[in-house]
């Protein structure tokens, strides 16, 4: 084994494993991985009966008292568990999306994936499609179809800035259906929609969590897997090709990982607006690294997500905001400065 | 390696491009295409590196089709720098020649003793060592250019091929870069194909030259063989004299407007070859 820092990289060799490695992108995400940690615990230790920081760690493997056992596993643990699951799907989704498009703006809110799942869900409460399916499943079905629609529509052109135009055209759309649904719908339809299409860690459970946990389980690895392609793609599509990159297959896979991660997340929480956006463009400038970092990305959406489901239980503990008001509250400033700094659209800002 | 096309036919759409043209790079040479804008010099050069698959024809490296191969294997053997790439703000010179080793990479090797050593090989042989750290969009228009030639050499491939290496160059930083492809040339035996719009660096950077016109090769061999002033009237449409490049001995092309041809005399002040 041997390791070597310089010119601001670190390399390593370990027989046949070897690799390039930023310092400052490990010591951020080892940063984020704490502080992630941290909120987790926070979010389960407080609540209606706050628990002893230090007793959690333990009530998490199963053992203590049976009062905190269930105050923690049954009813604390599955909320932070989406929590954090939810972050981290939505931030790689919106780093896979940015860096595949060369594009800050692409993000699974914003290119019609998240409206898809809107529209299947509200459609769901207000007109009783396939109401046997539960919102979880319809909001993913929602949410491949438009990812589907969006693939097809921006087909046959190497340009991130046609997936972006296409998915503002889908999103929109799906945003339009998504008010006539609920413009017909009745006062307590509307009610329900409504509570979903904010974005919400309130009231949920293992099944919510089994399913994301799953998902997350099998296209995190994959999406990690794909990154030594996003290098290459991140130089255009003629140079990636030149350099051996299977241009075509690789985006494609790329759409599907990062649409399914959108999904899942989105079916288990709803859409949790500006996440998957300014996660990815926060990591990167902590990471100092010329695109979103997979890893960074992924622990600053479930810093967010998981602060901002403390900030509405006991900062905004009188209005009982939804988490997604939270985030859009802290996403939107964040995105406002990012198009004043994006002065060469397509450019990666 | 040799690379050739035979009978290619390329087109985008309906759009006929080149039209059945046949043409092998010679190996070891510095090949340099010429023609006027829209002739199909870059789209002939896309099909060589298999950025755009032909309609009727094959692209063949000794003897197998690049286009039924993997296209990671091919990117050993062939190198691309297309006209103008541009770099993902913020990255640094030493990280993108870094990807340049991709082709030779995989997921748990990926700086191996000898990505490192090609990797400071190309640094050294584009000037780019002392540069490493800085990031590529603040480089000054010849640096970057030569910092995207580096990734290209860092791939280590037998054949490299260049589309516009000099466009938006000023006159230095062109000629820097045109001798750094020389160094490459000569000193490895890497064999060369590029696009180039002015002809008289053309004439004297290339081996081999190949003029098109309307997607197909008008005339092709060493410089001095095949330009003269009717390979011009008939590929450019303009007026010109050729005479013998007072460095070189090269062909120069000295090309005539409306204003000047009544003025010229019938054997110029331009020593023939």
């Amino acid at each position: 084994m041997s390791v070597s820092l310089a010119a601001g990289r670190a390399t390593y060799r370990a027989g046949p494993v070897s690799g390039v490695l930023s310092p400052r992108a490990v010591l951020t995400s080892t940063v984020l991985a704490v502080l992630a940690a941290g909120l987790f615990l926070l979010g389960v230790a407080t609540g209606d009966l706050p628990l002893p920081l230090a007793d959690i760690p333990a009530a998490l493997v199963g053992a203590g008292d049976p009062a905190t056992l269930f105050v923690v596993q049954e009813l604390r643990l599955p909320r932070a568990l989406v929590g954090l699951l939810v972050g981290v799907v939505f931030g790689l989704s919106g780093a896979v999306f940015q860096t595949m498009s060369r594009n800050p703006l692409a993000a699974p809110d914003m290119i019609g994936i998240t409206g898809g799942a809107q529209v299947a869900v509200v459609g769901g409460i207000v007109l009783g499609w396939g109401a046997g399916l539960g919102t979880q499943v319809l909001g993913l079905l929602g949410a491949f179809a438009a990812g589907a629609l969006v693939y097809v529509l921006s087909m046959g052109s190497g340009h991130g800035y046609r997936l972006v135009l296409v998915g503002i055209g889908v999103s929109w759309a799906c945003a339009s259906l998504t008010d006539y649904l609920l413009a017909k719908a009745l006062p307590y339809q509307a009610n329900q929609a409504v509570g979903w299409l904010f974005g919400s860690l309130n009231e949920r459970g293992w099944h919510h969590v089994r399913p994301l946990a799953l998902a997350a389980l099998i296209l995190v690895p994959t999406t990690l897997l794909l990154s030594r392609w996003l290098r290459t793609l991140q130089l255009g599509d003629a140079v990636a090709r030149g350099l051996g990159t299977p241009v075509g297959a690789v985006r494609f896979a790329l759409l599907i990982v990062g649409a399914g991660l959108a999904a899942f997340g989105t079916a288990a929480a709803g859409p949790i607006i500006f996440v998957a956006l300014v996660s990815p463009q926060i990591a990167q400038r902590l990471a100092g690294t010329p695109a979103p970092p997979l890893v960074g990305s992924a622990l600053v959406g479930a810093v967010l997500v998981l602060g901002a489901d403390l900030v509405t239980r006991h900062v905004l503990v009188s209005v009982q905001l939804p988490v997604g008001v939270v985030t859009g509250i802290l996403g939107a400033p964040v995105l406002l400065w990012l198009l004043t700094r994006a002065n060469r659209l397509g450019s990666g800002g | 390696m040799t690379l050739r096309a035979d009978d290619l036919t390329l087109a985008y759409g309906k759009h006929v491009v080149v039209d059945r043209l046949s043409v092998e790079v010679p190996p070891g040479r510095i090949t340099v295409i010429v023609g006027a804008n829209a002739c199909g010099k870059s789209t002939l050069l896309a099909a060589l590196a298999r950025l755009l698959a032909p309609r009727a024809g094959a692209v063949t490296l000794d003897g197998r089709s690049i286009h039924s191969q993997p296209t990671r294997q091919v990117a050993r053997s062939i190198g691309l720098l297309p006209q103008s790439p541009v770099a993902p703000g913020g990255i640094t010179v030493v990280d993108l020649v870094t990807r340049g080793r991709s082709p030779h990479q995989n997921w748990w090797r990926q700086w191996s003793e000898e990505d490192e050593r090609a990797v400071e090989k190309a640094l050294a042989a584009t000037g780019m060592a002392e540069h490493r750290t800085r990031p590529v969009d603040e480089l000054s228009g010849g640096q970057r250019q030569r910092a995207w030639i580096a990734m290209a050499i860092a791939q280590d491939t037998p054949l490299l091929l260049l589309d516009e290496p000099t466009t938006f160059l000023d006159l230095a930083h062109q000629i820097d870069v045109l001798d750094t492809v020389v160094d490459l040339n000569r000193s490895e035996g890497r064999t060369v194909v590029m696009v180039l719009h002015d002809l008289n660096q053309a004439c004297r950077y290339a081996d081999h030259l190949i003029a098109m016109k309307d997607g197909g090769i008008v005339r092709e061999g060493e410089p001095g063989a095949v330009v003269d002033a009717e390979l011009i009237r008939t590929v450019f449409a303009v007026e010109c004299q050729v005479g013998a490049d007072p460095v070189t001995g090269t062909p120069m092309v000295v090309p005539m407007g409306r204003h000047h041809r009544a003025a010229a005399p019938e054997s110029a002040g331009v020593p023939r070859p």
